[in-house]
Order: structure tokens, then sequence, then C-alpha cells
């Protein structure tokens, strides 16, 4: 027999890109599944096209711009970011508007910088703030909780348009206008697909925990310093919101859990992860705050996906019998 | 009309004071170089191979500049420019170039998929270097080509490429500057960086084995066995069989090609020599009526 | 529940031959005895053709510097001193033995009998380091390091603690523990003539918490006999690979960490023995008995009686695998040693050696590497890496050939475990080009050495 020589290890793990991609899929699958009870055919309209254009687009561009012949639709990678991208929009957005989100978010965030592991930012945030910036007017009409068709909804103000008000105006009494925390933590509050159900977005991340997926560092530092920093401002002033609140509201659960723990964009030491999970956090409130958006976790997050290889550089893990010099 | 004015007249400023910072930052911390480094820096190939053994062009500039301050040239070539290039360098320090003859890499192996069978399987990263770590590899030499490339991919020049049906790396003669990357990229120094030769003519011994004749003949068809019939055929003695591995010294070497002949395991080859005329047999004999 | 600090994997342990007792494999016909059993220079050999040799006679002395001398472990006459296949794949010296009976060397006591401190009278330590050194015994984990030259603490260093690694934390792998369960007292004896020879009155026994009856029957038996054997510890350990490495052992064991090279664990007071060496070291000072035969198990998934046979050194793989069941049709790796660090061998003609603890047959399935993917940066790597190093990074810098960067790195910090290959989910080869890495580096730094050698 011809032996089969190479160099130790000689096992493997049996882990694979797709268990993770397709495991962070299925940690989605409970927000999703609000989002179509909360949005109906809007949510299923908006989230169908957002995975087909991102599928699409990344086998189209690999093909014929990239000159690829391996498949890599079949990693989970696209699909995945298709969903994460779908979740951050609007239940009423047109097509067209999703598709060259789509377009973006694969085209510019991903392969422009080489494909799987090499981007520097979020391909799905890179769609939603292009998006954004571009068609403003279209990305900030939230329908409300309910409305479940696609055209013609019902949109009003999200809990974050309340607070943003309420900071500017100086008065506290606008933030009684809030739904109550069960509403925001259940869903039943207006915003984009896949922010409004807090609780479904934490059983996602308990999945993923438990899974091995991603570790706790950042999804809790994020949340923490937001808590901490949100609770500071709420005592100094009222018409700060309740931290609870500000916990619950807007993009922050679902940026937390699964937007700013991607494995390509984030720092790759524990330390590294707690510093940018803090940043996110403190940046994030302060666009909520003083910043012209109302909504501050998708900037925070790619800014600090910048920052991302200055971390890597400086923030080494602790080395085995390390002796402090 | 006044707005626009302000802007203008600021931004004028702020741009004409980092102009001046930057000429007087310039001027003050002004690294002095020799001049005739940047001189003789223009000449060379700007491969920055390092196949002079200086680190890019401006290191062996740097290192003309200092050996001619010391009288001599000696040793410095550019194996990437060669003699034409040597001779402008020369002229622009002042001095004689030094003469020096080509040299061109040379894959000392013939053990081909055929003649050398494969008693393993090698699953891993695809590198000569990693290969080298599990012993013989996937033949029982311990000293031939791996096969994975390393050579190849040290190559800044695209002068070597490997066979997919030998399994071996075959020298491009034209494109080679005999820089020295791909020797020192193989780890069981298969590869030699040998004289071009008279006419780009030389008789190479295709085998680095240096186990005993009968292992030898184990594991490859075609490898050296040192039975010394080529030492003894030698007019020139050019040949020298040390650690059971034959080795023509391409100096003494007279290209007549005797030893090829001689050699029992076809283990010594001539490169570029004209196809040899097919020996002519006398006629036979007329049939007697 | 005791375990190292940083990192760590969980392979599947796959102990086959757990509950199989040790078996005494038959005398080979020929015999090959390798002078490159251990770490250091090779053995010369002693002995020509022709020669007529018993078990126990010298064959090949140490060598200069670090070396041990190498024994026959079995009787008969030489066959030829040549160059030989082994298990590094290359040719290198060896004694070729061809078998005639079972002949030992006089001065080996050949009995059973358990002979206890108190037998041996005032030993003095000197004596026992001579008699280990003159036995020719190195670490039997696997790391072949000389076991008298580790007794020797340098000057300036203090041993305070004994560590006997009894972890085997590679899968398949059995033979320490059968070792404990069938020879518990003489190993107790060993731990005592090695604390003697140390002047350190502090001994821990690691073993993983998978080895339950090891545990319990050494605990029980310290507790029976507490008097005879002081200042000994069974320390019960999680679960984790590699716990058996030996500053991951330091660390969980006495808490402290061993410094990157070239500090040694010596250095942190620690010594750490195989428990597989300190019976040998029993053998050696009680019944001067050099180190000719180990316990090897012999597993895979496919082997019809995967076992643990006490095999003579020199004893041809194939032999052993003949007496496991025969060489299971679907084999596709041949392992030396346990999955994740042992040595994938050429052929099975490759004989036993000091550190041959298994053989594993690896089926074809198993065997193949999957399809590598680009790097997603998840970072499970530097999870998993118990050196607290960032694999993907030095894969990185190799490829780009930047060893400056490996340097500032800690590439020489390595262990090659292969914890941080074991786990990524590209199935990128991780440690092969991390080992290149370390190759070079370590030659830079030698070169630069000399160099600052020479220019005193």
């Amino acid at each position: 027999m011809k032996p089969i020589i190479s160099l130790s290890p000689h096992v493997h793990g049996g882990d694979s890109v797709q268990k993770n991609m397709y495991g962070v899929c299925i940690a989605l699958i409970p927000a999703l599944v609000a989002s179509i009870v909360f949005f109906g055919l809007g949510a299923a309209i908006v989230m169908a096209t957002s995975v087909v254009a991102c599928v699409f687009f990344e086998w189209a561009i690999t093909r014929f711009i990239l000159g690829r012949k391996q498949l890599t639709i079949c990693d989970g990678s696209a699909v995945l970011t298709g969903l994460l991208l779908g979740f951050n929009l609007p239940s009423n957005l047109p097509l067209w508007i999703i598709i060259i989100g789509a377009l973006v978010a694969i085209g510019i965030g991903k392969l422009t910088f080489g494909g799987l592991g090499t981007n520097p930012f979020n391909p799905a945030l890179v769609g939603r703030v292009f998006l954004l910036i571009s068609f403003p007017v279209q990305m900030t009409s939230w329908p409300v909780s309910g409305q479940m068709g696609y055209v013609d909804v019902e949109t009003a103000a999200t809990p974050l348009a309340i607070m943003k008000n309420a900071i500017k105006t100086g008065d506290a009494s606008l933030l009684n206008d809030l739904p109550s925390s069960l509403d925001m933590l259940l869903g039943q509050t207006g915003g984009s697909l896949g922010e409004v159900s807090a609780i479904c977005l934490l059983i996602g991340c308990i999945f993923m925990l438990c899974r091995k997926i991603i570790t706790w560092h950042i999804p809790v530092s994020i949340l923490g310093t937001v808590f901490v920093l949100a609770g500071l401002f709420h005592l100094i002033d009222p018409s700060y919101a309740d931290p609870t609140q500000v916990i619950l509201s807007g993009g922050l659960m679902l940026g937390a859990c699964f937007m700013a723990t991607d494995y390509v964009t984030s720092p790759m030491t524990a330390k590294g992860q707690l510093i940018y999970g803090v940043a996110i956090g403190v940046l994030t409130v302060l666009i909520r705050d003083f910043g012209s958006y109302p909504e501050g976790m998708s900037f925070a997050i790619l800014i600090m996906n910048g920052f991302t290889p200055l971390i890597n550089t400086y923030v080494k893990p602790k080395r085995f019998g390390e002796v402090k010099k | 009309m006044n707005v626009i004015l302000i802007a203008v007249i600021v931004l004028g400023s702020i741009g004409l004071v980092a102009a001046l910072i930057l000429f007087l930052a310039g001027k003050k911390f002004a690294v002095h170089e020799d001049e005739r480094i940047g001189k003789v820096a223009e000449v060379l190939p700007q491969a920055n191979c390092g196949g002079c053994g200086f680190p890019g062009c401006s290191g062996f500039a740097g290192a003309c500049v200092k050996a001619a301050d010391k009288g001599s040239l000696e040793g410095l070539l550019c194996p990437v420019g060669g003699q034409p290039v040597m001779e402008q360098v020369a002229d622009i320090l002042g001095m004689k170039a030094e003469a020096s003859a080509p040299k061109v890499a040379v894959v000392r192996c013939n053990g081909t998929c055929e003649s050398r069978p494969r008693i393993a399987e090698f699953d891993g990263a695809q590198s000569c270097r990693v290969q080298q770590m599990l012993g013989s590899g996937e033949t029982a030499c311990a000293y031939g080509c791996l096969g994975c490339g390393d050579c190849v991919a040290a190559c800044q020049f695209d002068a070597i490429r490997m066979n997919p049906e030998t399994g071996l790396p075959e020298v491009d003669e034209e494109k080679c500057t005999a820089c020295g990357a791909c020797s020192k990229a193989c780890p069981r120094g298969v590869i030699e960086i040998r004289l071009k030769g008279l006419k780009n003519r030389r008789v190479v011994v295709l085998c680095n084995n240096k186990d005993k004749g009968a292992q030898t003949r184990k594991a490859c068809s075609v490898g050296c066995i040192a039975c010394q019939k080529c030492v003894k055929v030698c007019k020139f003695e050019a040949i020298t069989v040390d650690a059971n591995l034959a080795y023509i010294d391409a100096e003494k070497c007279k290209l007549c090609r005797k030893c090829e002949d001689e050699c029992p395991q076809n283990a010594i080859h001539a490169f570029n020599f004209p196809p040899r005329k097919p020996k002519v047999e006398a006629p036979a004999a007329p049939a007697q009526s | 529940m005791k375990t190292f600090h940083i990192g760590g994997v969980h392979p599947a342990e796959n102990k086959l031959s757990a509950a199989s007792p040790i078996k005494t494999a038959a005398i080979p016909k020929q015999a090959v005895f390798s002078m490159f059993q251990h770490i250091g220079a090779p053995a010369v050999p002693v002995v020509k053709k022709g020669d007529e040799v018993k078990v126990g006679t010298l064959l090949g002395e140490a060598g200069k510097g670090l070396s041990v001398p190498v024994f026959s472990s079995v009787s008969g006459k030489v066959n030829k001193v040549d160059a030989v296949l082994d298990s590094s794949g290359t040719r290198r010296m060896a004694v070729v033995v061809d078998v005639e009976g079972d002949e030992w060397e006089e001065s080996i006591d050949r009995s059973d009998k358990l002979v206890t401190m108190k037998d041996l009278g005032g030993i003095t330590a000197e004596e026992v380091v001579n008699r280990i050194k003159a036995a020719g015994i190195v670490g039997m984990g696997g790391a072949t390091f000389p076991t008298g030259v580790k007794l020797l603490p340098p000057p300036g260093t203090k041993a305070e603690a004994i560590i006997v690694n009894a972890v085997e934390c590679e899968p398949y792998l059995t033979a320490d523990h059968r070792l404990m369960l069938e020879k518990p007292e003489q190993i107790l004896v060993g731990i005592q003539l090695i604390k003697h020879a140390v002047n350190c009155p502090r001994a821990f026994i690691g073993i993983e918490m998978n080895k339950p009856d090891a545990i319990k029957l050494l605990t029980d038996l310290l507790k029976e006999k507490a008097a005879q054997y002081p200042g000994i510890e069974v320390v019960p350990l999680k679960v984790k690979y590699p716990q058996g490495g030996e500053k991951q052992l330091i660390d969980a064991v006495i808490g402290r960490q061993v410094p990157a090279p070239p500090a040694l664990p010596i250095n942190v007071g620690a010594i750490v023995q195989n428990v597989g060496t300190v019976y040998a070291i029993y053998e050696a000072v009680t019944k001067r008995k050099p180190l000719i035969e180990r316990i090897i198990t012999v597993t895979g998934k496919s082997v019809k009686n995967p076992s643990n046979f006490l095999a003579r050194i020199g004893t041809p793989m194939q032999q052993l695998i003949d007496e496991a069941g025969g060489l299971p049709e679907d084999t596709g790796k041949i392992i030396g040693g346990g999955p994740m660090m042992g040595r994938a061998l050429m052929s099975l003609e490759v004989p036993v050696t000091k550190g041959s603890s298994g053989l594993l047959l690896m089926t074809e399935k198993e065997s193949r590497r999957g399809e590598v993917s680009p790097c997603i940066r998840c970072a499970k790597c530097v999870s998993a890496c118990p050196m607290g190093l960032e694999p993907y990074l030095l894969a990185s810098y190799t490829r780009l050939k930047d060893w400056d960067g490996c340097e500032k790195n800690d590439v020489t910090s390595c262990i090659e475990c292969g914890s941080c290959a074991f786990t990524c989910p590209s199935n990128r080869p991780l440690l092969d080009n991390i080992r290149v890495a370390k190759q070079t580096v370590m030659g830079i730094i030698k070169a630069r050495h000399m160099e600052s050698i020479s220019k005193k």
C-alpha cells in the first residue's frame, strides 16, 4: 500500500466555514420569523429579494468579473450577507433599491477586496449605509409594526426618532411616547426588519454562544458600554432616555450580536475585541445623542472596522509564560 | 462673494504655510548621500532581486561605491544586468570592469514520475520545504526534486516552470539571470548555478543522490550509482566522485561527451548540443548470386 | 478541577485499547537498533558484523556532548552496521541483529520482585543518576530527551517539584494508562528514586480524568502506604489537549508558567518525567536493566485487536501489526505516536524505538485533509493556541517570508501541538507553515549567535 504522509496533526475537529456561516443563519431564524409576524408580506419580499440578489451577485461577479471557476456561493457567506442586509431595511423598500444594496454590499463591500476573508468593512453594513445616504427618504420611513402589506403601509416615528427629538428639544415628557420596554423586547415597535424583536435576537445570540460560533466579548462589551454610558447621560439629564429602553431600541441588539461579531472585520484577540466593543458602544451613544442621525450603530461599527487592523497589530494575546519587563 | 474670498484666502494661507514648513524640514533633515550612489543605481536593472547578495539595487550601488573607494570592483556582479551593466558601473566610477563568465541555473535531477516511482502520497501544504520535513518525501530518493515548486515561486523572472508530465522544473535559459533565488529556495540543493559554457553548452550529472549505488538504483532508474566509469573515461580529469555522487567540474570539462555515452544509468546529460548524426552502418555485403 | 490556563482543544478520545492488558510481544527474528533514538548527538556503534550479543549488550556508546548509549534488546549475531530506513523517513546509522534465543547479560536482575528504597540501602543520589545514564534512559513520552541530563539541575537552579506526566492526552494512546494499572508500586519507587536523585521532597502525578481507575488505584495505594511513600500526590486534571505538554502540565499542577526559550522547566523549579520513563528508571536502578523494551499501543478504528504490547526495542512495526490482527485493508496513514503530534511513517519496516509510544493505523477516510479555504479570520486558532500565539499571523508571515515578523511574534515558543490546525474551519495547513518558520528563525538565531561569538 502507498501510505499517505503529511505533517501532524492528522485529525481535524470537524469545524468548517459552512458550519459557521449556516450556524449564524440558523441563529437568525427567530428574528426572521418575528419580522414576518410583525411586517407580513413586506418582510417576506424584502428578505427574499435581498438574499437572492446577494447570492446572484456573488456568483455572477466571482464567475465573470473575477474569472474564478470555483463556486463560492455554497459556503453560506453570501446568504448570510443577504439576511443581514435585509434585516437592516424597512419592509416597504422598493425592489430596485434592495438590489442596488445587494450589489454594493457584495460587489464593493466584499469582492473588490478579494472575496471571503479579505474585506476590511462589514459588507451588509457597507450596503446599508450606502442605501441610507443615497436614498435617505425611502430608508428612513419605517412602517409601523403590524403593517402586513408591502406597499402603502403606514409609517411612523421609531423609538429612536422619538428619543432624538427629546434630546433636541430637551423635553423629557416626549419620552412618554416610547413603546413599553416589553413591547420593544418582543417587537411591537417600528423599525427595520431585523431590529425590532430584541428577544428573538437574544435567543439567536445565545444559540451562537452555545455552538461556539462567537464568544461573549463583543456583544457584552457593546451592550454593557451603551447601558453604562446611556445610564450616565440619563442620570444627568432625564431628556436622555432610560438605558433599558436605549438597549432595546434601534439596531443595537442586531449590531452587537450579529454585525459587530462578523469574523472578518473584528479583532482577533479577546482583549482586542473588548476594546473594539467598548469603542463601538461609545461611538453609538455619541452619534445617537449628538450626531444628526437617530441611529449610530452602523456608523460606529464601520468606523471600528477600520480600526481593527490597528488593534490586531498592537493588541497581542497573553503569551504563555510572559515575563513582565 | 465675501465668503468665497475668505475661504480662498484662509485655505491658500494654510497651503503656503504648510509648503514652507515642508521646504524647511526637507532642507534641515536632508540625508546627505554620495551622489555617485544615485548615478550607479540608475544604470542597474531595478529588479531588486538580491542576486548580487545585497539588499536591492540601491544596496548594490552603495557597495560598488564603497568598493571603488577601496580600489577594485572585484567580486561584485549584478547577475541580471551581467557584463554590460558592470561595464557601465565601472565607467561611472572611473574603474575597470572585471570580466566574469555567464552562469545559468541547472536542475540536477532527472527523476521523472516514470523513472522514480512514488512510494507514498503527500497530503498537505504544497511546498517543498514542508515535504522535506517528511524524510525522503513521496519517493525513496531523499535527495531528488520534490516537485512542489518552491523554486518556481521564488523566481522573479518567470524563468523556471514545472513540467506537469515529468514532475520536474525546467529552466528557460533565455530568461534565467542566475540570480540564485531558485537554488536558495530548494531545500535539497538540487538546483546549481553553473557556468553557462562555451556556446551555452554544458555536460552535467543530473543527479543529487548521495546514497550507496544499490539504494539509488532501487529508488530511481536514472540516478548516479557512483560506478566511476565516467571518471575513468574522462581525459581531462574533470569528474570527481564524492559521497556516492559524480560531479563534473565545469571549468575543466571540454564538452567531449564521452562520459555521457559511458554512464550505464544515463545520468549524465549534455545541454544545447546539436542532434547527433545517426551512425552510418557499412552496407551489407551483397548476397552471392 | 486543575487545568492549564491558555487555549486547548478537545479531540475525540478514541481510547480503544484502554481495557486491553499489556501483552508481551514476540521476540522478533531481526531487530534494528537506530543510533538516533534520542535528542542530541547520535550514539556511536561499538560492535561490528558477526559480533555475538546478548540482551543488555552495549551496541552503541553515547556520542560526544548530549547523548545516551544504545543496548541490544535481543541475543544473537550482528548482521550489519549500516544506514537503515527509520521513522524519520531517511536512512540513518543502525545496528541490525539476527536474533538467536533469548540470552541476557548476567548483570541484569530478571526477577519480578518489587525492590523498594529500603532494599537499596544507602544508595547515593549520584549513583542513582549514574545508573540512569548507564542504562541509556530517555524521555519515553516521545520527546526522548536524555533523562540523566534532566536529573542534573544546572547551577543556580533547584528542583522544587517532580511532576510525573501520566496525562496521555493524545487520543488513542493507552500505554501509560495500562502501566499505571499494572505496575503502580514500581512507579512509586521510581518516583522516590527521582526525588532522591535531585533532592526534592515533593512529587505530583498528573492524570487526566478519563482514567478514573488509575487515579483511584494510585490514590488508594498512596493512602494505604503513606508512611512508605511520603510527599507524593495524585493530581486529577481536566481532559483537555495538550494537557500532557510539559509546560502546560507544570502550569496546571503547580501554577507556574515556564517563560519562552531559552528558559527551561527547571528555571521554575519543576522536573517533568513521563510515567513510562519513571518505570524505566525503577528497572534501571533496582534491576540494573538498560532501556531495552517499552509499552507501545497498536490501535486504529479498523484494527482487529487494539492492544498494548510490551515490545523489545528494535522490533519491526510490521510484526506488532500482525500480532494485533494484521494491517486493515482500508489503512490510509501509518502514524508513529498519536494523531495530534505523531509522525506519518513511510514504511512498516521501521523499528520500535525508545520513543515509540504508539502505532496508529488510520483509515483512508480519516486520513485525508479537507479542502483548504481562505482564512475567514475567525480567530479560533488564537483561542486554541496553548502558548498564546497567533497561528494565522505566523502562517501569513511565513508565506510572505517575513522571518523578522515571525521572530517578533514568538514563533520559537510554538510547541507544535497542532491545536491550531485541528480547529481551523478552513482546513488551512497552519502548522505546516509555522514549522517552516520555526526552522528558519531558529537557524537565523543560531547564525546570529555564532556571529556574535566569533566577533568576541
